[in-house]
């Protein structure tokens, strides 16, 4: 019993870092219906820039957070000025295969840059606090984890204000729905688009800012939580803040029990049978809208 | 594009030989020109596919025609985007209503005023249209997308009045809602137009409601207008009895 309350318990801490991988995608694929192929590149340039503000600078992972969401709001207003913008009206294809195609010019970039190498973040303050430990009722939660999560909290709590609380966020769900009666009110689409990935892209890089606590740094480590975030967004119904949150801390927890009593290899497979089977009964997501 | 020509005070917009086409080959409007003074209310009738809605959106901004002007207050428009014709003053109510239906009804209004968004001219527009639809005050917390047909009507109007226009355009207002609600949708716009004087141009299946309320109208037919006059002048007109009023 208590091996699997110690099971959630993981999970849970685990599912509120996937939901931070998750949240900015909620925003640009679930919110404004573009597709993003290049979301978990958007995530590795997160941990790059933080890991390389950490062994160039000395910056801590959590002061790194500031500078890389503001340059990756910068590089996703780029991107959808320069790119989405240009293959928005088009077929959906397009998107597909732009997105694609930035996903392998980003990848290779940073591996022209700086090797396909593994790298890692030491002595950070989260690694730091790394043997503190609270134990409750035989439970134990390791602190830096805790910590994360609770960073997540707080990024999920403000955009969820910001988008369902501020002028700017209703204006960003009309523009999403109807763009013509959008402009007629005045609202300039591509400028709430360009937003939204701006927004999307900071959120997600800071994700990347807080898993070089726990996770090596490579060009290509974003794939592994791509597709997770996909079907999070997904599984929690697409444009719902609060389903992507509820959708990330269950897929934390499945793979974690799963691992109880299953090799470690069905952890995923679990994470996208229970995709499947939910979809099956619940085509628009837990929280979804259609 | 040659240079606007002074037009006369009172015209409030003029379209001048506008020629839309949409692809290849589909010619939407094919050199119309029309006029609305201030303080008027205009009716455009037409048979579907007349291209009433594309004028309406061309005057909008969300269609560019190919050729002609479009000129608003003395000065033409063609350069300004669709998002900023609202702030001169410019406001539609396009066919369908396309509301913002997972939101609120309040949302909906609020975004009716994203144009300006001054806290004090937000008020006294919520408080003229609760006066005016009464029933949008009750709604105020429910999704716009579970009003009947006569209150989302409503709410496009209301939605389309919080900028505060003075050029109010509405694309079939009373498509899809029952004749009683018909009737007090018509009476708003007369409230309207009576009261505080608000120009409108209104696009009507429902023809004899439109001569109603309308002192002028236009005739089109195939992307042409072919017949222009006063209200009472169009009644008697061979064309729209047969037509139109099916006598």
């Amino acid at each position: 019993m208590t091996e699997l309350a110690q099971a959630v318990v993981n999970g849970l801490q685990m599912g509120f870092l996937y939901a931070l991988v998750a949240v900015g995608l909620t925003i640009i694929w679930g919110l404004m219906e573009m597709i993003n192929f290049a979301h978990g590149e958007f995530l590795m340039l997160g941990m790059f820039g933080a890991w390389w503000l950490s062994a160039g600078f000395h910056l801590d992972p959590l002061l790194a957070i500031v500078p890389i969401a503001l340059a990756m709001y910068l590089f996703g207003m780029l991107v959808y000025q320069q790119l989405m913008r240009r293959v928005q009206g088009g077929d959906p294809f397009t998107q597909i295969f732009a997105t694609i195609g930035l996903l392998f010019l980003l990848q290779n970039a940073v591996v022209a840059g700086f090797t396909s190498d593994y790298r890692f973040v030491n002595d950070t303050f989260l690694q730091k606090l790394g043997g503190v430990r609270l134990t409750l009722l035989g439970v134990t939660f390791a602190v830096p984890l805790l910590l994360a999560a609770g960073l997540a909290l707080l990024l999920f709590l403000a955009l969820y204000l910001l988008i369902e609380r501020t002028e700017f966020g209703l204006a960003l769900q009309a523009t999403s729905e109807d763009r013509d009666a959008a402009r007629l009110v005045g609202i300039r689409p591509q400028r709430m688009f360009a937003v939204a990935w701006g927004v999307g892209a900071a959120l997600v890089a800071i994700a990347g800012a807080i898993l070089v606590n726990f996770f090596s740094v490579y060009p290509q480590v974003g794939l592994q939580f791509t597709v997770l975030a996909y079907a999070i967004v997904a599984l929690g119904g697409f444009g719902s803040i609060l389903g992507t949150l509820l959708a990330a801390l269950l897929v934390g927890v499945i793979q974690s029990v799963t691992v109880v009593y299953l090799p470690p290899a069905f952890k995923d497979a679990f994470v996208f049978a229970s995709y499947l089977l939910i979809g099956l009964f619940r085509p628009q997501g837990l929280f979804g809208r259609f | 594009m040659p240079p606007a020509s002074p037009l006369p005070g009172d015209t409030l917009l003029e379209v001048r030989d506008v020629h839309v086409a949409y692809g290849a080959g589909v010619r939407a409007l094919q050199g119309v020109s029309l006029h609305v003074r201030s303080g008027e209310v205009v009716a455009l009738i037409g048979a579907n596919g007349a291209g009433k809605t594309t004028l309406l959106k061309t005057i909008a901004g969300l269609v560019t025609p190919q050729a002609g002007e479009v000129a608003f207050d003395g000065r033409t428009i063609g350069a300004v985007d669709g998002s900023d014709r609202v702030r001169l003053g410019i406001a539609l109510v396009p066919e369908g209503r396309r509301l913002f239906s997972r939101l609120s009804v309040a949302a909906n209004l609020t975004l009716g005023s994203y144009s300006n968004g001054d806290p004090a001219h937000r008020r006294e527009m919520l408080e003229r249209i609760e006066a005016l639809f009464p029933v949008l005050r009750e709604r105020a917390g429910q999704r716009a997308g579970t009003l009947s047909g006569g209150e989302a009507q409503m709410l496009a109007i209301a939605r389309a009045l919080m900028s505060r226009p003075r050029f109010l355009m509405l694309d079939e207002p009373s498509l899809g809602i029952m004749p009683r609600l018909v009737d007090q949708v018509m009476d708003s716009l007369r409230r309207l137009h009576e009261r505080e004087g608000l120009t409108m141009f209104l696009v009507e299946q429902n023809v004899p409601a439109a001569l109603d309320l309308a002192d002028r109208g236009y005739v089109l037919q195939t992307g042409r207008v072919v017949l222009e006059g006063r209200s009472d002048e169009l009644r008697g007109s061979d064309l729209v009895r047969k037509a139109y009023l099916g006598m």
